[in-house]
């Protein structure tokens, strides 16, 4: 029923000896959430980045809306639409919440270099990045310096920049890493209704999130897949719990 | 905490009011300390884009500042002598140069952009000193003042009223960049280059387009700075002038509008003062500039008015 709009093929990264990325083939479909779980060093960032164009693979592709991205960098990969967020929030610290969107928009919309009139009186930059806002669920907090944000509300904002960039794939780093369980939740609810706007590689720790959230779920142990398929498939794959899930027993 | 509009204002009129109550009073050596104050506020003008705003740590703006003053130099031994036609060649060479001094060394970051911005801002200087056709270590005078038609640019007060305009609009650009997207970009790669290249905006543009404009104003403040003087040397292009560019900047405060006047300022009212008193005044420079990077991180804008205020 729904066509891949990411996909990796046969993706290898060694740093010296150690394979990080291991022939790794999988995709993302339209409206979906695809969980990416593994034990740490599994290998989960460096995939992360080879999508983001921030470390090339040694072997294999990426695909991205049926072209290949090779040799694309990050700016252009995010042009095309790729939106991440970081496993650290990574946001412009100084500027407001308003701010950091804005600079989304513009990023997505390539017209960067004008350099008179004022960013914040440009309704084409203000007005998609007040709904963005208000659709991270943080109406109200425009003028807020990120640095003063709460840390749920900070990762809410990466969420309010990666919609700015209209995006056709979301690549989501950890985003409930630290929230506690309300918040988790919270931003499970918004993650749920985004899927709709476009696909989420969802990468994880947070088993309870995985499981209420995600369609699919492949896992990575020691740079491959070991399993992919639905959460009770994965539940069920022997090599599964005897790698992953059998350590938490 | 006085807001710092209003100590912009401040600085403005006082800037100002200083030469204009000079004259009255006879004192054409304060007028021209006072033109001095504006040429070396816009040089800091100039470099406070780059370091200010856009967090590019150059220690080779006097390339920008002794190339510009060179144009204005050379210009003149070569018989053109009117202001208007100087001012665009001297932001036209320092512009040119920051595109490819910028354009190499921004390939680097931190301490290597540092250094590399440094080592080209030397190779200038070693070449004006020994390239003989306009005085080499000896340096250029220009005999008369160039001129600005409908005034008298001898005047030490319409002399300065040509350096404060140009001071208050290359501000006013400052201001208006700063508030654009451009600026917004600029900011977001101070702050995170690694947020705005997944954002999709590339650094390299946004910190070399900066880098550029920075090296034309600057460029701009060198052809005023050899006409003040009557006399442009290899002097304004060593590492020395680089880094009091950098103390402007640093000691006013760095990314505030008028940070860099305010550290111009006070570094000419103390080598005025202070230099009277000993011939030691730079320890006491130090000292200060110490105390302003360990205790007021904002220099003196940030001391009186606070961190600043976001848009």
């Amino acid at each position: 029923m729904a066509e891949p709009v990411l996909e990796l093929c046969g993706l290898v990264k060694r740093f010296g000896a150690l394979a990080a990325t291991d022939d790794v083939t999988l995709d993302l479909r339209v409206g979906e959430i695809h969980g990416l779980i593994g034990p740490n060093g599994a290998g989960k960032s460096t995939l992360v980045r080879q999508i983001t164009g921030e470390i090339t693979p040694d072997a294999g592709h990426v695909r991205f809306r049926g072209r290949e991205l090779t040799g694309l960098d990050v700016a252009a990969r995010a042009q095309r639409g790729l939106a991440r967020s970081f496993q650290v929030s990574s946001v412009a610290p100084e500027l407001s919440v308003l701010q950091n969107v804005a600079l989304a928009v513009q990023g997505a919309s390539g017209r960067t270099y004008r350099f008179w009139r004022p960013a914040l009186a440009d309704a084409a930059l203000t007005n998609p990045a007040r709904a963005h806002v208000a659709a991270a669920g943080l109406a109200g907090r425009e003028a807020v310096p990120a640095e003063a944000l709460a840390h749920g509300e900070r990762r809410r904002l990466e969420i309010a920049m990666a919609l700015a960039l209209e995006p056709r794939a979301f690549l989501l780093d950890e985003p409930m890493a630290g929230l506690g369980a309300e918040g988790s939740t919270e931003l499970g609810r918004l993650l749920a209704r985004l899927k709709a706007t476009a696909p989420i590689l969802l990468i994880e720790h947070d088993m309870d999130a995985v499981v209420s959230l995600c369609d699919r779920v492949s896992v990575l142990v020691l740079g491959r897949v070991i399993a992919t398929g639905s959460v009770d498939q994965i539940r069920a794959d022997p090599a599964v719990q005897a790698a992953y899930l059998g350590t938490r027993a | 905490m006085i807001p710092e509009r209003w100590l912009n204002v401040a600085l403005a009129a006082g800037l100002l009011a200083v030469p204009l109550l000079a004259v009255a009073a006879g004192e054409t050596f304060t007028v021209t300390l006072a033109t001095k104050v504006a040429i070396l506020g816009l040089a800091g003008a100039g470099l406070n884009l780059a370091l200010g705003y856009g967090g590019l740590v150059s220690f080779g703006h006097a390339a920008f500042f002794g190339l510009g003053g060179y144009a204005a130099g050379i210009l003149a031994s070569h018989g053109i002598v009117s202001m208007p036609a100087i001012w665009p060649v001297a932001i036209a060479t320092g512009g040119l140069a920051a595109l490819a001094i910028g354009a190499l060394s921004l390939r680097t970051t931190g301490v290597y952009f540092i250094m590399t911005t440094l080592a080209f801002g030397q190779m200038v200087y070693y070449f004006a000193v020994s390239w003989p056709a306009y005085g080499g270590e000896d340096g250029l005078p220009i005999y008369v003042r160039n001129r600005f038609s409908g005034l008298d640019t001898l005047d030490p007060i319409q002399f300065f009223a040509l350096a404060y305009v140009l001071l208050l609009a290359a501000l006013a650009l400052t201001a208006r960049i700063a508030a654009s997207r451009f600026g917004l970009a600029l900011a977001g790669a101070r702050q995170n280059p690694a947020r705005l290249q997944a954002v999709g905006i590339r650094r390299y543009g946004i910190a070399l387009t900066a880098f550029v404009i920075s090296g034309a104003i600057t460029g701009l403040a060198g052809a005023l700075y050899a006409d003040l003087n009557r006399f442009v040397s290899p002097a304004m292009l060593s590492w020395q002038t680089s880094g009091e560019l950098l103390v402007f900047v640093i000691l006013g405060g760095t990314g505030r509008l008028w940070g860099p006047v305010a550290g111009a300022a006070l570094y000419v009212t103390l080598e005025h003062w202070l230099g009277g008193v000993s011939d030691y005044w730079r320890f006491l420079l130090g000292l200060l500039l110490l105390g302003v990077v360990l205790f007021a991180r904002g220099g003196v804008i940030g001391l009186l008015s606070g961190p600043p205020r976001h848009g």
